[in-house]
């Protein structure tokens, strides 16, 4: 067998089999305590009531949750009623990050069908090219796409010097700029699995297909989507999920009327509000949206791979 | 045999995967200064028995012993022999004098000695002007012989050698079988080489063992295997036969009388047959000659006729439908019967096997 | 050949290609452009000067911005270093012990930094180290990034570990050495290349936190990113654009670096 077979038995897995527990111990623990017992906190918090200067009493309540969804309260005499103010903030961050998804989709997709196209020596090259902005600091790139979008921005300024527009665009502090952001934010996700399913596609399953006598879109649908479809639903969720609880693109180029939960959560803690348990709810209820998408996901890539 | 002779005495090893025994109690054992082969088809259990050897393999039960001295329960670095892998596991990292030092510094040698022994070895095996490449810089003929340096570097008891040419195009293989031979000579230790080539098997080897299914079939020198196999897997497994299946009547003084398929009779010796009862005829293509229809043991028909070059094989089908081939020797004088046309078979009597249903 | 048929040139990918290079470059170049502006106003262009890289380093916010970046440093490096120690052993489990009892839950844990939201780990871990009475600067945010740094060193590293077959182990074994002797010269130094880019990884992800370290400073600890949010939330000045400039080149000499370690280590793979 060649290379990629790792374990044929034997010996070798015998000796560190002893040891597994020891070498995964460091990882264990440090997630174990520093990440999964947070969140297990996290959640205790979302139940607490609230103390006015930050902070918890460590007494149950439902208010935070009673705060999120009903308007009257589930407690009063009143009937409650529902309260559409943070429901709407997620609702909106949920439509935002769709957006920017299928932008990065509609983009990535044909950027990594070209780069896997070429020749291996220049694909390592392209493939370079599109990743080495990930790696740069999110904030600056943020910054940049700030700066240059802003009415007074180079962008504008370019604009307005050709005669192409009379006045500023005004891109900054609107959904459109907040979707430019997160798309600018996570491309490089939605292009990297796709690129990795087309590589992997043998092209001469296509020319087979073309033989039999099947148009270059039947090809299309039947015989390359199957492929590749894989790489294009990691890359949706590799795209949706960080989106989804953003709080820098938002936060640098939208405005008021774009607020999404990764700001409604920071106020809670570093801004005015300062309501910890009901920051604590409102992230609780963005895990839980984030692992049901991710729950979704890997049953389905179960249900692939028996196939 | 007395024990000193024995270089690995193999005794009952059974080896199980979960549900799959992969090794079912094979007994054997090899001599010093041997050059023993483990034949088979893939899945058989040689490599099993091999990685047994090495200590790659926790054997489930049975005993391996190594000139006398029990092993069984020993770990790799613990046990004095040494393996030439399939894909030769040449370190990377490593130049070509590292790679064949490493056993040998491992093992408690002095650097002096075995820079001294690694320069003697790859001169053995004529890389002498390679001691400082990386196994990268090789070609796959050098890497085999750096890897056949390496293990034999640090003076094992025994040299384990896994399908070692079986990365080899035709041409290198059959030169490196010829070099294969003569170091084991040269060395004066015993070679235990595993191989599904059943060419390579025949070639080298002082001994083989066919192995199938997890059981070992026949232990024999290459002609004894040939042409004396025990069963007709061993029959079928080592070159080309004919199977008949044959009617036997009695069998007296180590003879048998039998009966061909087409009612002729027939004598040869009973090897493992015992008295009357079915049993099948292995018969090699090459000891079988043509003769006019009705003068020999079979009559057939010639269904097709190919050509090998040194050989031709003849595609023949009896009045059965059963299928046999016939090989001729390819010379100027032979006369190949033309496609659809009768001809008589002859069988070679000493040459003919019976074998017990 | 009929292109027709050639479904690796569908007419205008190449188009798309670029304008997706242009999208992501064009505001990395305006900034780094820009940042060579003479004029204090941002957005007039007064001519090339090195005058706002001379106020990064001696200018009135110098002491801030060097104090977050010395504190960006170290927290990057020792986070990244326990980081990849951490993935390496348990990489060495994950791809060297066969199957082991909590296997796949290990890797469940290893992933989880990865999937829950980065807002998320930043509440978690502010609610968790308050909780614990745990608020002392930088010792927070440290631990904070070696945990989200864990999964980014594991996956190059297990990845090279995966490639290598663990024949060069057995071969090690038969020719005597012993399992330890085994993983020190043999597979440590094959493993080498995928350490080195798990910890380049781990470092420039670390580098670029923000949000987690938002949350999780102690008073008056900034971090390079935290310091530039602050002061771009009044604004975005000059300096800031020659800081991010510098930022740049350095994400992209190590990106380079990390790039070309994994090349290396492949072409070794591929020739043996």
């Amino acid at each position: 067998m060649a290379a990629g077979a790792t374990t044929s038995g034997g010996t070798v897995s015998n000796i560190y089999k002893g040891n597994s527990a020891k070498l995964m111990f460091p990882a264990w623990a440090m997630i174990g305590f520093f990440l999964l017992a947070p969140v297990g906190m996290m959640i205790v918090y979302s139940f607490l009531t609230k103390e006015f200067r930050g902070g918890v009493i460590w007494e149950f309540t439902l208010a935070a949750y009673d705060q999120f969804f009903f308007d009257r309260g589930l407690f009063g005499d009143e009937p409650p009623s529902i309260e559409w103010t943070y429901i709407g903030i997620f609702w909106r961050s949920i439509w935002q990050a769709g957006v920017a998804t299928i932008a990065c989709l509609l983009i990535g997709f044909p950027t990594a069908w070209f780069i896997a196209t070429r020749r291996p020596s220049t694909r390592s090259a392209w493939l370079f090219m599109i990743t080495i902005p990930y790696w740069v600091n999110l904030l600056i790139r943020t910054v940049s796409m700030k700066f240059l979008i802003r009415d007074t921005g180079p962008l504008n300024e370019f604009l307005l010097w050709t005669g192409a527009v009379s006045e500023p665009l005004g891109l900054i502090n609107t959904n459109f700029a907040v979707q430019l952001g997160l798309f600018y934010s996570y491309l490089p996700f939605m292009v990297l699995p796709i690129y990795a399913s087309v590589e992997r596609y043998d092209f001469s399953l296509s020319e087979a297909a073309a033989d039999l006598y099947s148009s270059i879109w039947t090809t299309l649908w039947l015989v390359i989507l199957p492929v590749v479809k894989p790489g294009i639903v990691a890359g949706c969720i590799l795209v949706f999920v960080p989106s989804l609880g953003a709080f820098l693109a938002p936060d640098l180029l939208g405005g008021a009327k774009t607020f999404m939960i990764g700001s409604l959560i920071e106020e809670q803690f570093k801004g005015s509000a300062g309501n910890w348990p009901f920051g604590a709810a409102a992230s609780t209820i963005l895990l839980s949206i984030v692992m049901a998408v991710l729950l979704i996901y890997a049953r389905n890539q179960n249900k692939g791979s028996e196939r | 045999m007395t024990s000193a002779e024995i270089a690995v005495d193999i005794e009952n090893v059974v080896k199980r995967y979960g549900s799959f025994t992969a090794l079912h109690g094979v007994s054997l054992s090899i001599c010093e200064n041997e050059f023993f082969t483990l034949l088979g088809p893939s899945g058989c259990g040689k490599t099993t028995l091999l990685r047994s050897i090495a200590g790659f393999e926790e054997v489930s039960s049975g005993t391996i012993r190594l000139k006398g001295e029990d092993i069984t329960g020993l770990p790799p670095h613990k046990r004095p022999v040494n393996t030439v892998f399939q894909q030769y596991a040449l370190f990377p990292h490593m130049t070509v004098t590292d790679n064949v030092m490493f056993g040998m510094l491992r093992s408690g040698w002095s650097k002096t000695d075995a820079a001294q022994r690694a320069n003697q070895v790859l001169e053995m095996v004529q890389l002498g002007g390679f001691a400082a490449r990386k196994p990268a810089q090789l070609s796959g003929g050098q890497q085999q012989r750096v890897a056949l340096a390496r293990a034999l570097a640090p003076r094992p008891a025994v040299l384990l050698l896994d399908e070692p040419l079986s990365a080899l195009d035709l041409k290198l293989r059959q030169a490196v079988r010829v070099e294969l031979k003569s170091l084991q000579r040269e060395t004066g230790i015993a070679f235990i080489f595993v191989t599904h080539d059943q060419e390579e098997a025949l070639t080298m080897s002082d001994r083989i063992a066919v192995m199938s299914n997890g059981e070992v079939q026949q232990i024999g020198a290459p002609p004894d295997i040939y042409e004396s196999p025990v069963n007709r897997f061993v029959a079928d497994f080592i070159g080309e036969t004919n199977l008949l299946d044959v009617d036997v009547h009695s069998v007296s003084d180590g003879m048998a009388t039998l009966s061909l398929p087409g009612g002729h009779g027939f004598t040869c010796p009973a090897a493992a047959m015992r008295g009357a009862g079915k049993g099948h005829l292995s018969v090699r293509p090459e000891r079988i000659a043509l003769c006019a229809e009705g003068a020999g043991d079979l009559d057939a028909t010639v269904t097709g006729r190919v050509y090998l070059g040194t050989d031709i094989q003849l595609h023949v089908r009896l009045a059965d439908d059963e299928a046999m081939t016939v090989r001729l020797q390819n010379s100027e004088t032979t006369i190949v019967p033309e496609e659809g046309s009768a001809v008589g078979l002859k069988l070679e009597v000493g040459a003919a096997r019976l074998l017990a249903d | 050949m009929a292109s027709k048929t050639d479904l690796r040139r569908f007419p205008g990918f190449l188009t798309v290609t670029i304008v997706c290079l242009v999208v992501l470059y064009a505001p990395l170049i305006v900034v780094a452009v820009y940042s060579f502006n003479a004029s204090t106003s941002i957005t007039k262009w007064g001519g090339t000067s090195l005058a706002w890289y001379v106020d990064v380093f001696t200018g009135p916010e110098a002491p801030k911005f060097q104090q977050a970046a010395i504190n960006s440093l170290v927290i990057a490096i020792t986070a990244a270093i326990a980081a990849t120690i951490i993935a390496t052993l348990a990489s060495v489990a994950m791809t060297r012990a066969g199957r082991f009892r909590g296997k796949t839950l290990s890797f469940a844990l290893i992933s989880l930094p990865l999937m829950v939201p980065e807002v998320v780990t930043a509440v978690a871990s502010l609610v968790f180290f308050t909780a614990i009475g745990f608020t002392s600067g930088l010792t927070t945010i440290l631990i904070a990034h070696i945990v989200f740094c864990i999964p980014f060193a594991y996956l190059p590293i297990s990845a090279r570990m995966q490639s290598i077959p663990d024949l060069y182990e057995q071969a090690a074994m038969d020719l005597y050495a012993t399992p330890r002797e085994a993983f020190k010269l043999v597979l440590l130094p094959l493993m080498t290349p995928g350490i080195l880019s798990g910890f380049l990884l781990a470092f420039i992800i670390s580098l670029d936190d923000f949000l987690i370290t938002n949350f999780v400073k102690g008073a008056g600890v900034e971090t390079l990113p935290t310091a530039i949010f602050g002061s771009v939330k009044q604004g975005i000045k000059p300096n800031i654009m020659a800081i991010s400039t510098l930022m740049l080149i350095v994400s992209v000499i190590f990106v380079s670096l990390s790039w070309l370690i994994g090349r290396t280590g492949q072409d070794k793979n591929q020739k043996t």
